[in-house]
């Protein structure tokens, strides 16, 4: 086993967190989630009649639905070329040929790109929620920022799946197609099954199991930490009753968001050494 | 007594059924500029690449100034090569500095020295702006930079003067020369073999994984044994002469019109023709005696089964 020198991490980490700085990819992620957001926060209430900002509950509660369509999807944009398109442009060679370990390289991409991806989401949703704070009140933002930090974990989570195609692929327009794949799956298809499942079975079929279900799935997991989390933002969702008290642990659940960034990026590590 | 400086023992590459490289030996000595040439597929990017631990070895061994690339010394073995790639590809949005910057942090080379680095290679004018705008032989001198970061002992050059103008091509020879006072170790491939010939001390001929020869380029043409031809100047009326004299010479092919004549023959018949052509004082001119070029030498080992 060859000792880290966490050093070469934090140089490689550095260069990709500033390519994407330098090549505006934070810079226009950053924006469609300030607009995104300011759009939910301003107008979410216009099916009842009203405009303007209103409490942070009901922001999240859309907020939530968006952002399970649009991290999943910019994560894995930005994670599947990280190996493969080294790779296909002939760069990893040359990278792979200075004193660093395949660990560290694959390590100080994936923590540059999170930070990069955490950066955005940070600036982005966090200028709305400085408004929200400035407009309404300071302590109902606590939620909100659970809501950002759980943003980054997901995006982190389909980051580490990025990366884990980007290792085992040998063309970057499979990557690309295989990340984009894994995103209709776990953001469209997965919790359809699911409801599939429970309508088919009318409701016999492992209708105890199937909430446990959906820690396959980070979406899900982020999905129940923001809505499940708050006691209004599930009165909202008129799912009070029928959740089970497991779901409702947020450690239990940051575990197992943990577990889907570590899992595929141990994966990745083990496939490119 | 020469120090060897990267061996390579009964070395092969299997992939699957193919075998890329097959039992190599090669030994490079301090100071030395080695050429290592063979036909596409030949299989020496591959021992390249093992040769600076990008890929395993099949079998055989590898050894770095007697330590092996891979295991628990990799990375001070690795800080004393430097590695110029045959398609070298750097980041768009980096400029020529920051790139240089960028890879001296990783070799944990000294910052200060990429100016002056990048002068050497002609690049100082350019250094502020982004390699998205280096034209192909920019990128190669920039290639060329990077792998002399850290003042390497070991340079691997693969196709190292591609996309490089004449004048490039000079310069870029010169800085070998330079570094080869200082005791660097070069082992480089090129597929231009006239611009190598007579600049590498030795070269190795790769065919189909397996060395087919290693030496001098003299010492190849000596082991090949491909013919030598003489290039003779004549007095006007001198023809008829020389035809008598040479003419019952064995394995003699003789060419003469007017002032000229050309003479192949083999290595061995070489001082024999040489003393024919001086007892005719008063009939020749002038003699050129060439010796078979890289590029003749190359396909004379390609003809070999």
């Amino acid at each position: 086993m060859l000792g880290i020198e966490f050093r070469q991490i934090g140089i490689i980490a550095a260069k990709e967190f500033r390519d994407r700085i330098r090549n505006r990819w934070v810079l226009a992620v950053a924006l469609v989630f300030t607009l995104f957001a300011l759009a939910i926060a301003y107008f979410g209430a216009a099916q009842q009649g009203t405009v303007g900002l209103r409490g942070v509950e009901v922001t999240l509660a859309s907020l939530v639905s968006l952002v399970i369509y649009l991290v999943p999807l910019i994560a894995l944009i930005l994670g599947y070329d990280a190996i493969v398109g080294e790779r296909e442009r002939g760069s990893l060679d040359l990278l792979l040929s200075m004193p660093i370990t395949r660990f560290e390289l694959l390590l100080g991409k994936f923590l540059g790109l999170s930070a990069a991806l955490a950066f955005s989401t940070l600036v982005g949703f966090g200028s709305v929620g400085l408004l929200l704070a400035y407009k309404i009140d300071l302590p109902s933002l606590l939620p909100y920022g659970r809501f950002m930090l759980s943003a980054i974990l997901m995006g982190m989570s389909f980051l580490s799946m990025a990366v884990l195609v980007s290792v085992i692929s040998t063309e970057r327009i499979r990557a690309s197609g295989v990340a984009i794949s894994l995103w209709f799956f776990f953001v469209l298809i997965f919790d359809l099954s699911l409801l599939a499942i429970l309508v088919i079975g009318g409701g016999k079929i492992g209708a105890d199991l199937l909430p446990f279900l959906l820690f396959l799935n980070p979406a899900d997991i982020f999905r129940i930490l923001n809505v499940f989390g708050s006691e209004d933002i599930r009165a909202l969702y008129g799912l009070s009753t029928i959740v089970p008290d497991i779901l409702t642990n947020p450690k239990l659940l940051g575990v197992a968001m943990t577990g889907w960034i570590v899992v595929p990026l141990g994966l990745a590590v083990w496939r490119f050494k | 007594m020469t120090k060897c400086v990267v061996e390579v023992s009964g070395v092969t590459k299997h992939f699957g059924e193919i075998r890329a490289v097959d039992g190599v030996d090669l030994a490079f000595e301090k100071g030395e500029l080695f050429g290592l040439i063979g036909h596409n597929g030949a299989g020496k990017s591959t021992l390249f690449k093992m040769m600076l631990g990008l890929l395993p070895v099949t079998d055989g061994q590898i050894r770095i100034y007697g330590q092996p690339i891979h295991g628990e010394k990799f990375r001070q073995a690795r800080r004393r090569i430097g590695y110029l790639p045959e398609n070298v590809v750097f980041y768009d949005n980096l400029t020529g500095l920051e790139t240089l910057h960028f890879f001296a942090a990783l070799k944990n080379a000294d910052k200060k020295t990429c100016a002056a680095i990048l002068e050497t290679v002609g690049l100082t004018q350019a250094a502020n702006r982004r390699v998205r705008g280096y034209s192909k032989g920019m990128r190669q001198r920039l290639g060329f930079a990077q792998a002399l970061l850290g003042k390497p002992d070991i340079l691997f050059l693969d196709e190292p003067t591609n996309g490089l103008d004449p004048e490039g091509i000079r310069e870029f020879y010169q800085v070998l020369g330079n570094l080869q006072e200082q005791g660097v170790t070069m082992i480089l491939t090129s597929h231009i073999l006239a611009e190598i010939q007579e600049r590498v001390d030795r070269l190795a001929i790769m065919k189909a994984g397996k060395i087919q020869a290693v030496g001098s380029l003299q010492r190849l043409r000596e082991e090949i044994d491909l013919p030598l031809h003489f290039q003779v100047g004549l007095l006007h009326g001198a023809e008829a002469v020389l035809r008598a004299k040479l003419g019952a010479m064995a394995t003699l092919e003789m060419r003469a019109q007017d002032t000229e004549a050309l003479i192949t023959c083999t290595r061995d018949k070489k001082m024999a023709v040489l003393n024919a052509l001086s007892s005719l004082e008063g009939a020749v001119c002038d003699i050129i005696i060439s010796e078979p070029s890289l590029e003749d030498v190359f396909l004379g080992y390609g003809a070999k089964k």
